[in-house]
């Protein structure tokens, strides 16, 4: 109870802290746009400089870090606390990205002194941007069939082959990446490199979306030079630390900032635009109103989870065991809501581009284009499945 | 408070292991002279102080609150044990600590608290809930009631000392105005009852009243303006009965996958097969955010029952939609053997569509929840 206390107290320090730091100029519903547009890139302007500085300054780009790197030195609960209290005030982490949710919680754990020290203060500062070089185009759901080669050579490993669906490569820095050091073995054959995606022999193409973004690429490792000292782990250990990693990357709480774009406005509020009220001041579809409350509850079932994911309190079942719910869960809720959106808004909601159609409605059409790739990235609806079955239900194997 | 639901849970869960977990439904089935619960194991039960858990401590209750119930309906509804609490230790108890009456409060609520006495529900008069309704009359001269009409779907109706009755004392069936609950003796002139046998076994009654006399002192909280603690007593047994189904649902699927883990098939269990795997991925997903869904509504209950609505409801269809997934799925997954009279799925199967039904519908609760949302 007194921990709780002291959360709600850290919450409120937060929210003061953002009213009185959070650049007004900011707040503007099209800035924020902007900053998601951009990412990983952050966008310019001295506002922008501003609040960026001032929240490193403050240790809150990455509050669950060890003060020595940059990190605020709190417990996950108060770090949990910290960036839910930031998004809710209505501001945002501007160096969220890659570095904070997957690389630096796997550093912390895996790597070495060295390793820390180099990478993670530019991440906590979001100097460096980093991508995530896991699929290949042989090796999607079936990760640990990856064929990407690192050959020892003296103090290096030379690495060839090709990476396929790596978020935002093209403005990447570096890359953390799973490669084959032994090709007889599967899993054990895996290991975990960091590659500075400046490196000669490196080439990046962006895959153009259905969405009509390109925030896909295709990454080619040609004879690339990587030393050793960038080896996280043990040699073989790679396919171990990923799914440590994996686990951070599904973990929704540790990315509480908004996860698309288009009418972020609830469900109801749109549908009464679009579709108006009867004579009692009802939504005038029944059928869509059902569906719409079904929707709202089951993101609210949601959000508790995800409350009890951050606290340290009882859920029932351990945290990690939610993961795999939660991410299932998020993206099935996501996906349903822009399927009722595209019912709601009619044809409105199915503009290309033009300007019959407002920037909101546009987004939207997108919004539910890109997020079509919720059920498939990060381990497909299928694949969490899998793990659900075998690792928490310890259902049979074969 | 934890520590207490723990041990509570734990005391619940050994207790129903000791006395045969689903055992007792069918015992309570095959012998025709029972209630609808064995009045033997309650007095046990009550014993236990399991009637007295919303009750204050100065009426002779534990004080536990909705998440204590909670706890208890959900172990005792993981194995469908049959005990008269949702109607009388949730909904009359909390009719009468909200009412604001003294004197039903006294009459009735030391009785209940103790298990010596069980109270009974009744607001449904038609085939589906539709508590927005109340035609069932209160005519009223001076300070006296003269109470006419029906009332179906009463949980432990044929077991109940006193029944909380929603009637019109005025204005037209549909109207807000002119709800006045009222706490009527089961041995009141002019009231009789019937049993109704719905397929989980349980004991359902038909009310019908007949110029039955009533006084001011019957009145549980206030003439004509009984709507708000109408709602809010709904929401309460609403919530219990999510508790229970809740319950009900976890061992559905402990017990679908025990079965997958030991029914070989092709050479194989049969958990071994994705398709089978992925279904019970599903379920495991559904309970865990339902049980978020349902222990909220509890704490919504206990910090401010009369803003619970819209929290109660989110609740009930969430566990309505689950129970109907995972006893369909019990059936499915177990096969032939499911269809057996021997086999327990059957007996979860049923018991899931009487509460499914009982109280609103999940869709009915998502037009409410809707409704309670402003659209």
């Amino acid at each position: 109870m007194s921990a709780d206390r002291e959360l709600d107290g850290l919450r409120a320090s937060v929210r003061e802290w953002v009213e009185a730091n959070f650049p007004a100029s900011l707040r503007d519903a099209r800035e924020q746009e902007r900053f998601f547009q951009s990412m990983p890139m952050y966008p310019t302007g001295a506002d922008w400089d501003l609040w960026k500085a001032r929240l490193i300054e403050k240790r809150w780009t990455a509050p669950g870090w060890p003060a020595e790197f940059g990190g605020g030195g709190y417990g996950p609960s108060a770090s949990g606390a910290i960036a839910m209290a930031l998004v809710q005030a209505g501001a945002f982490n501007p160096v969220a990205g890659n570095g904070t949710t997957m690389l630096g919680p796997t550093l912390l754990e895996f790597g070495t002194r060295d390793q820390q020290e180099r990478h993670l203060p530019p991440i906590v500062r979001g100097e460096i941007v980093w991508c995530q070089g896991f699929s290949e185009p042989n090796a999607g759901s079936d990760l640990a069939s990856l064929s990407t080669r690192a050959v020892e050579d003296g103090g290096d490993f030379i690495v060839s082959g090709q990476k396929m669906w790596t978020s935002d490569a093209h403005h990447a820095h570096w890359c953390f990446c799973l490669v084959r050091t032994d090709p007889s073995r599967k899993h054990a054959g895996i290991s975990f490199l960091l590659i500075d995606m400046a490196s000669p022999g490196i080439a990046v193409r962006p895959i153009r979306t259905i969405a009509g973004n390109s925030h896909f690429c295709e990454v080619f490792f040609n004879d690339v030079r990587v030393s050793k000292e960038n080896l996280v782990g043990k040699l073989g250990d790679g396919w171990m630390i990923a799914k440590r990693l994996l686990q951070f990357e599904r973990d929704p709480t540790l990315r509480p900032r908004r996860q698309f774009v288009g009418d972020a406005r609830p469900l109801d509020q749109i549908a009464r635009d679009y579709i108006g009220c009867s004579e009692d001041g009802r939504l005038a579809d029944a059928a869509l109103r059902d569906r719409i409350a079904r929707n709202m509850i089951d993101a609210e079932a949601l959000r508790l989870l995800q409350t009890r994911m951050t606290g340290d309190g009882a859920t029932g079942a351990g945290a990690t065991d939610a993961i795999s719910v939660a991410k299932n869960a998020r993206a099935a809720i996501q996906q349903e809501r822009e399927e009722l959106l595209l019912e709601i808004m009619g044809y409105r909601g199915l503009g290309e581009a033009g300007a019959e159609f407002d920037d909101v409605e546009l987004e939207t059409t997108r919004a539910f284009l890109w997020n079509k790739a919720m059920t498939i990235f990060s381990g497909s609806t299928e694949i969490q499945n899998n793990i659900i079955a075998k690792r928490i239900l310890h259902l049979p194997t074969a | 408070m934890h520590e207490e639901l723990a041990i509570l849970r734990d005391s619940v869960a050994a207790w129903v292991d000791s006395g045969g977990g689903v055992r007792m439904l069918r015992a309570v089935r095959d012998r025709r002279d029972l209630p609808g619960f064995d009045p033997a194991i309650f007095a046990v039960m009550a014993e236990l102080g399991w009637a007295g858990v919303l009750v204050a401590e100065e009426f002779g209750g534990s004080g536990l609150g909705f998440r204590g119930m909670g706890v208890l309906l959900e172990e005792l509804g993981r194995h469908l044990v049959p005990a008269p609490l949702i109607g009388s230790a949730v909904a009359a108890a909390s009719a009468l600590d909200w009412s604001g009456r003294p004197p039903v409060k006294h009459r009735w609520l030391p009785g209940i608290a103790e298990g010596s006495a069980i109270a009974a529900l009744a607001v449904d008069e038609g085939a589906r809930h539709t508590p927005e309704r109340i035609a069932l009359r209160a005519e009223r001269t001076g300070s006296r009631f003269a109470v006419s009409g029906t009332k179906v779907f009463v949980l432990d109706g044929m077991a109940a000392d006193v029944f909380v009755v929603a009637a019109r004392t005025d204005g037209s069936p549909d109207a807000l105005f002119g709800v006045t609950l009222f706490a009527i003796p089961a041995s009141a002139a002019g009231l009789g009852r019937a049993p109704i046998r719905l397929i989980d076994s349980r004991g359902y009654a038909t009310l019908s009243l007949e110029n039955v006399r009533l006084t001011e002192d019957d009145v549980v909280g206030e003439v004509d303006g009984g709507r708000a603690l109408l709602d809010q007593v709904l929401d309460a047994a609403r919530a219990a009965v999510a508790a229970e189904m809740l319950g009900l649902a976890v061992q559905a699927f402990d017990a679908t996958l025990d079965y997958l883990r030991v029914r070989v098939q092709f050479g194989k269990p049969i958990g071994a097969f994705q398709a089978l795997q992925h279904r019970a991925a599903t379920m495991f997903g559904r309970i865990l955010l339902t049980r978020c869904l349902v222990e909220d509504a509890l704490d919504a209950l206990d910090s401010d029952p009369a803003t619970a609505g819209a929290r109660v409801s989110a609740a009930k269809s969430a566990a309505g939609d689950l129970v109907n997934l995972v006893t369909r799925e019990m059936v499915q997954l177990h096969g032939g053997i499911a269809m057996t009279e021997e086999h327990d799925a059957g007996l979860y199967l049923k018991r899931a569509r009487v509460l499914e039904a009982t109280l609103g519908s999940a869709a009915y609760h998502r037009e409410r929840f809707a409704a309670l949302c402003g659209f």
